[in-house]
């Protein structure tokens, strides 16, 4: 074939062959240009904002990077002495486990009860919709304004939690919930927990929807229980569903920061400190930049380690033609 | 925090000081005569009793004053980022035990080369702006903690404010009645809970350069009897001194440890009567050492030096004697000339004791400067695990110590 050029005199008859982009055929090195164009845009989008920071932290985390590097500029490496400092620290070990317990214990409770309601609610029934409008309020709440008004709930002698428990005879003194080191990370869990079943409910609630009815009908001709339903078709056609649910439940509660500042400020006795409260006293109020990455770095790593799951989950979901 | 209002640190400075990318933060450099501060006015009444002085001081001079307020807690990371693109403002006002951060850098101007005149006041409020021994901030007013009771309640009980510990201890175990403590105080793990710690950490011999020195035991003990006596409510492990106010409002305790930044909301209410009283010390006869608290002013070093000096001259206008008075009785803080406060205590006889407790007041960072926020830690972790049961006082200052030594 000639160039494109020549093929517009040669062939006027055919202006479709003049008007069409180089196909497979044509040059190459013109072709592979236009691609790279169409994906420069989104390339450099993603250097820029998550490449560059990413990069930033990890190198942040062997530099002594304090209040003088942005007055002078100057950060000098001090190779492992950062991260020595933070992986020996107790306070890092304990906030590691405290975030661990936190993340499981949050999601199995959102997501448990979030899927009940979801379930409960794709059974139409009179005022629904407006029941689960109500139920969407702790999402829309800012996390700040619910932390407040539930330090007035938990609160140990006039809080209203204690004050039914009291009133219903279920204890004698009510729990110190979040002022005891033995229940305040319990607390906190379950503020988190009310958080976020409303996420968890709405995505799931979804994908409840677009289960085919003939399913259900087909289980009940074959004269399966309400369990066995629900076991055997509604979980398993749900599962890629569940698995977003899961993976970005994860994620927003690893990194938890300001429900735990409102309710506890880390205390008492640092027994509700996560790795996001550690990095922000390390980083905004220590100011000693280079030992508060070390920790976001620890962060990052972890919330990585949970996308390549998910992205390996999704490919088992939807990856075969389905 | 402890000079303004108590308020929750938010995840937004974490946004927006990792970026030391300048998107919007780029001004363009301001007009000659325009000095530009930047301070934590982010409320309005307070914003333009600040534009107010300023502007007495700035037109003269034939100056104007431009405020960027934002909240407290971001000042630092603000500041730093301004640093960082060049467009750190004439002057910064910074919390006091945020300054030496700041004057470590070799960023700050020291006062006495651009002539900022600090004759005349107290030597609290001197070692509020001072960074191994060079003075880089200027506070127009301080302020400290005191104990604040409930006239009708300890009326009530034939009960004078107490002096001394013991009289505290007994005291408040008295003024304990069904809903209502003897005493509420913070012993949250963040700021509020250390400034509160202080009085009674340093009035015992406590030394935050050296935690474990034998002697903050007995302030850590005091808090443990306290709330063993049942005077004191569990809770204050999560107690900022703003819940303390409400508290002591709510009637739910007869005595707090508390600042003078609570008497608007103080003044405002007709439901309890209250006074202020010193705070009591180990024994009868010794001087109680409360913290010093309160913002600085410093100047940023500028390669433009005819802005460092316009900077210096409104500085030496807003602390004046006068307008010192006047700062202090808007803000209800103590003016940092002696000479002023005696005034302001003449004038404001109900604060007096504040202007009292100045006087012998300490600064968290004379001792130990850039290390404070280590340090604090350190501290609010021994009350913390003392007051819930976890440690006992010695134990629990050697732990802080090592904490405090650890990665020098």
């Amino acid at each position: 074939m000639t160039t494109t050029g020549t093929a517009v005199s040669a062939d006027p008859a055919n202006p479709a062959a003049a008007a069409a982009p180089p196909g497979p055929t044509g040059r190459p090195g013109r072709g592979r240009l236009f691609q790279w164009l169409f994906i420069a845009p989104a390339l450099l989008y993603m250097a820029a904002f998550f490449g560059y920071p990413l990069v930033r932290n990890i190198v942040m985390s062997f530099q002594h990077f304090t209040p003088t590097t942005y007055f002078t500029g100057e950060a000098p490496f001090n190779g492992l002495d950062n991260w020595r400092a933070v992986l020996s620290d107790q306070l890092f070990t304990d906030a590691l486990w405290h975030t661990a317990v936190f993340t499981a214990g949050s999601l199995l409770g959102q997501f448990t009860i979030g899927l009940a309601l979801a379930v409960f609610f794709s059974r139409r029934f009179p005022l629904s919709g407006l029941v689960r409008a109500v139920l969407l309020l702790p999402w829309l709440v800012p996390m700040v304004v619910s932390a407040v008004v539930w330090r007035r709930i938990l609160d140990q002698e006039h809080g209203i939690l204690n004050t039914a428990l009291q009133a219903a005879g279920l204890v004698q003194d009510g729990p110190p919930w979040l002022s005891s080191p033995s229940t305040a990370l319990f607390a906190t869990i379950l503020v988190n927990i009310w958080i976020g079943i409303p996420f968890n409910m709405v995505i799931l609630y979804g994908g409840l929807q677009e289960i085919p009815r003939e399913l259900y009908e087909a289980a009940s001709l074959d004269g399966a229980s309400a369990w066995r339903t629900f076991r055997s078709v509604t979980l398993p056609v749900l599962r890629p569903v569940i698995t977003v649910v899961l993976v970005l439940g994860f994620m927003s509660t690893v990194k938890i920061l300001d429900l735990i500042l409102a309710l506890t400020s880390g205390g008492p006795a640092d027994s509700t400190h996560t790795l996001g409260t550690v990095t922000y006293q390390l980083s905004f109020l220590q100011l000693d930049f280079g030992r508060g990455a070390v920790v976001g770095n620890v962060l990052i790593l972890i919330s990585a380690v949970f996308a390549v799951l998910y992205l390996r989950a999704n490919r088992a979901d939807f990856g075969q033609g389905k | 925090m402890h000079f303004r209002r108590a308020r929750i640190p938010l995840a937004v400075t974490l946004s927006g000081a990792t970026a030391a990318l300048c998107l919007t933060g780029c001004a363009a450099t301001p007009d000659a005569d325009t000095v530009t501060v930047l301070n934590s006015a982010t409320d309005t009444a307070e914003h333009a009793a600040n534009q107010k002085f300023f502007d007495r001081c700035a037109g003269p001079l034939g100056l104007d004053v431009e405020q960027i307020s934002v909240p407290a807690d971001q000042i630092a990371s603000k500041a730093l980022r301004m640093a960082s693109s060049d467009s750190l403002t004439d002057i910064l006002e910074l919390d006091g035990s945020e300054l030496p951060q700041f004057a470590e850098t070799g960023g700050l101007r020291p006062l006495d080369d651009i002539g900022v005149d600090t004759s005349g006041f107290s030597p609290g409020a001197r070692s509020l702006g001072t960074h191994d021994g060079v003075r880089y901030g200027i506070a127009r007013s301080v302020n400290s903690l005191a104990l604040i009771y409930n006239k009708d309640l300890l009326a009530r009980a034939g009960l004078e404010p107490p002096t001394t510990w013991e009289e505290l201890r007994t005291t408040a175990r008295k003024l304990t009645t069904g809903d209502t403590y003897g005493l509420a105080f913070s012993a949250s793990p963040n700021a509020d809970g250390v400034y509160q710690f202080l009085p009674f950490f340093w009035s015992a011999g406590g030394d935050e350069a050296r935690l474990d020195n034998g002697r903050g035991e007995a302030a850590l003990q005091l808090w443990r009897d306290l709330l063993t006596d049942g005077s004191v409510s569990r809770s204050v492990v999560n107690w900022n001194q703003q819940d303390v106010n409400d508290r002591f409002i709510a009637g739910r305790a007869a005595m707090m440890i508390n600042g003078p930044w609570q008497v608007p909301v103080l003044s405002a209410q007709d439901k309890v009567d209250w006074a202020v009283a010193g705070i009591p010390v180990p024994e009868a006869g010794r001087d109680a050492v409360p913290p010093i608290g309160g913002t600085v002013m410093a100047v940023p070093k500028n390669e433009d030096t005819a802005r460092e000096r316009n900077a210096a001259k409104v500085l030496n206008c807003l602390n004046t004697e006068k307008n010192q008075l006047g700062w202090g009785e808007s803000v209800n803080n103590v003016p940092s000339r002696t000479a002023a406060a005696r005034t302001y205590a003449e004038q404001n006889p109900a604060l007096a004791p504040f202007a009292e407790l100045v006087g012998t007041a300490r600064s968290r960072t004379a001792r130990v400067g850039t290390r404070w926020p280590v340090v604090a830690d350190a501290l609010a972790g021994s009350f913390q695990s003392v007051l819930t049961g976890g440690a006992d006082p010695e134990q629990a200052l050697r732990r802080a110590q090592r904490q405090a030594s650890a990665g020098k």
